[in-house]
């Protein structure tokens, strides 16, 4: 006996920061078709930036996700430097790279631990997190905030670092290290979640290409695609690193990229502190000549797109965001269908969507009548209970 | 009144709504639970419904969608409940202010419901985790007066 | 108000691997605008979109990366920004979908990843995208009224927003 269900995923969740709305149908236990509802989160940016200066844009763009605030303003201000024919001294080039390094573990680890809170690992979740406070630090030391760096500015950085605060930076970083090492080591010899996270929300390598798919997203599903590599920005070509690719497309793919890439980071990052250059920190542009641009960079969850049109005057007459969930999200589609509603938790967060990127949220739960729903802190129920069954089987 | 504000003195339970934001708020506001801030020690944490929440901790410049939302998750919030407009957003839309897409800010739209609901508001983009820990502290204070 | 860039009929040369890829599009290309070593302009006939799509879907290593839509004098322009790996290329495609009718070719079906983003063009803009698989509103708020498009050039983002959504109302008395 099979009959159709709604399960309403949605709109607000204790663990789930934005309020987001997949509408699943289920048959039995298995989802047949995914619907996504978005709204919530649409805050006018493109918009709002037409009557803002050149220069005040990148305050309002690092608040459009507050775990890619380092990706935004650098991708417009690099559509900017592309309209401008200027290019940001080396120095200011290696800053900006650390800094965006810096995102990258503190997103990565951040994912790790929703992701282990998702599969009932909550210790993972509590000590993720801790691990990455000290990456919060090193932030804070870098640019003055642990959120919100405001450390990029049309033709350089804002601020220079002193020895000392690069040092302190590189120490931080390396002393993450260990700890990360080991949560990779946890994960990818855990025989349970070998059961819980592999062939489980297969995104094919065809789906990705055809959705767009990006960062962990699509490298997971064998995309070999990285801006960092293919168009390089800040001094990314300028120091020794790898990209991580997997083959197999399942939610175990994603997670080894993504640990293994806040391995790079820190990589990255020892790199920079060493290797950096002296001089110059600001290009000082007075003028954005008319013209367009476009500024791409390689945010946690994949490529982050912004183009610029100028008319010479002081405002952008058009200023285009594309965060990488808006590629990404739809790819939940494809990934969920067809497995079960316990893999639904997982899978979703597999996808790692940055709602606010997106500028998305969900609306209301509408219920049709005589169907039952999950709410989404019930899925996550779901799914940690998978995983007590698959310990207790294993 | 003071009877009604009697029952807050013990562990707040906190139902955490997000109403449009960037992520920043609410990223903070979850590393309180996190081993470095420890609100659990104080007996604080995160519900996962509002029926059960002593505070509604609101992050977000509150969108024109997310507005009824709100309504709604106040009016289901078991009172004596406090909201805490947590982040520049939230206080007064911040820097989204002149967007077309939002909605009343977040005190208003509470007003809206209930001309007589207890706010804080704790300014920041984002508010440090000590604030936010600072500003729980003194609305429990601020409360046990009334 | 200016206009940003006029497109220029001045053919730029077609060279390098951008070169190549606007040559195989053939004469839907209607003007170069721009063709170095990592990025590409090129304006085509808007009546053969879902073709210059279908093409571009083919090529090894292409995928859509989002598309930009603009209010301009004569319509909206649309901007489709195709990205090439490993080249690192950005080729964007501009085409206009003129006054009166507003209205395009809808790629999506060919390529899902314009899917959303023709929805939100068409929410934010008011752009048609004839044969859309799914042409629902996308990220404006339900209570957003029909035809009123935030992003054109005549609406003010602080006095012309439309009414508030009201207060939802009041659950009965004894439910919660």
């Amino acid at each position: 006996m099979t009959h159709k269900t709604m399960l309403n995923i949605g709109p607000f969740h204790p663990l789930q920061e934005e309020a987001e709305f997949f509408q699943l149908s289920i048959e039995g236990e298995r989802v047949v078709d995914v619907d996504v509802r978005t709204s919530y989160n649409h805050r006018g940016i493109e918009k709002l930036d037409e009557s803002k200066t050149f220069d005040q844009v990148p305050f309002v763009v690092e608040r459009v996700c507050g775990i890619c605030s380092a990706s935004h303003p650098l991708a417009y201000i690099q559509a900017v430097e592309d309209i401008a024919h200027v290019q940001a001294p080396p120095r200011a080039l290696y800053l900006r790279t650390i800094v965006n390094e810096l995102e990258r573990m503190h997103s990565h680890l951040l994912w790790a631990g929703l992701a282990g809170h998702f599969l009932g690992y909550n210790t993972v979740f509590m000590w993720a997190w801790k691990c990455r406070e000290p990456v919060l630090d090193a932030l804070e030391i870098a640019t003055g905030s642990r959120v919100n760096y405001a450390n990029c500015k049309i033709g350089g950085v804002r601020r220079d670092m002193t020895d000392e605060q690069l040092q302190e930076i590189a120490r931080i970083a390396g002393e993450a290290k260990g700890p990360v090492e080991m949560l990779i080591g946890a994960v990818l010899d855990d025989p349970v979640l070998h059961a819980r996270l592999k062939n489980v929300g297969v995104l094919s390598k065809k789906d990705a290409k055809a959705y767009g798919a990006l960062g962990p997203t699509a490298r997971g599903s064998g995309l070999p695609i990285d801006v960092r590599r293919d168009d390089p920005y800040a001094a990314y070509d300028r120091l020794d690193w790898n990209v991580i690719v997997a083959e197999e497309g399942d939610v175990f793919a994603k997670t080894k990229v993504r640990l293994l890439e806040t391995v790079e980071a820190i990589k990255i990052i020892r790199q920079a502190v060493r290797d950096i250059p002296g001089g110059q920190i600001d290009a000082k542009v007075e003028h954005i000549p008319p013209g367009e641009g476009i500024g791409r960079v390689e945010a946690p969850r994949g490529e982050t797109f912004h183009y610029v049109r100028s008319d010479g005057s002081n405002y952008p007459v058009r200023h285009k965001v594309r965060a990488p969930s808006f590629n990404n999200i739809p790819t939940f589609k494809a990934s969920c269908i067809g497995y079960e509603v316990a893999d639904v938790a997982i899978t979703l967060a597999s996808v790692d969507p940055c709602y606010s990127c997106t500028e998305r949220m969900c609306t209301a739960v509408d219920a049709e009548s005589g169907r039952e729903m999950y709410n989404f802190s019930q899925l996550v129920k779901l799914s940690q209970q998978k995983t007590e069954r698959v310990r207790r089987q294993a | 009144m003071a009877l009604k504000n009697w029952a807050l003195r013990k562990s707040l339970w906190v139902y955490h709504v997000n109403t449009g934001a960037c992520n920043n708020c609410d990223i903070e506001v979850l590393d309180l639970l996190t081993p470095r801030y420890d609100i659990e020690r104080f007996g604080m944490i995160l519900v996962g419904s509002p029926r059960h929440a002593d505070v509604l901790a609101v992050t977000g410049s509150c969108t024109r969608q997310a507005q009824p939302r709100l309504q709604e998750v106040y009016r289901q919030t078991a009172k004596p409940c406090v909201v805490m407009a947590i982040g520049s957003c939230a206080n007064a839309q911040g820097i989204f202010a002149e967007s077309y897409h939002m909605g009343s800010p977040v005190d208003e739209t509470i007003r809206a419901v209930d001309p007589d609901a207890i706010i804080a508001y704790v300014p920041g983009c984002p508010p440090k985790p000590e604030a936010m820990i600072a500003a729980v502290v003194k609305a429990w204070d601020v409360i046990n007066t009334l | 108000m200016s206009q940003a860039v006029t497109p220029s009929r001045a053919q730029v040369p077609l060279v390098g691997f951008v070169g190549q890829a606007l040559a195989e599009l053939g004469d839907a290309v209607v003007a170069v605008e721009r063709c170095d070593e990592r990025r590409g302009v090129a304006r085509i006939d808007a009546e053969r979109t879902l073709e210059v799509a279908k093409k571009l879907l083919a090529m090894d290593g292409s995928r859509l990366a989002t598309a930009t839509g603009i209010d301009v004098r004569d319509g909206i322009d649309v901007l489709y920004h195709w990205c090439f790996e490993p080249q690192g290329v950005v080729i964007t495609i501009k085409v206009l979908a003129a006054r009166p009718s507003l209205t395009l070719e809808s790629i999506a079906t060919h390529v899902p990843a314009a899917n959303w983003i023709e929805r939100e063009m068409h929410d934010l803009l008011g752009a048609n995208f004839r044969n859309h698989p799914d042409m629902r509103r996308l990220i404006l708020d339900d209570s957003w009224p029909e035809g009123v498009y935030p992003l054109r050039k005549d609406f003010d983002q602080v006095a012309d927003r439309p009414p508030l959504p009201p207060v939802p109302p009041a659950p009965e008395e004894g439910v919660s």
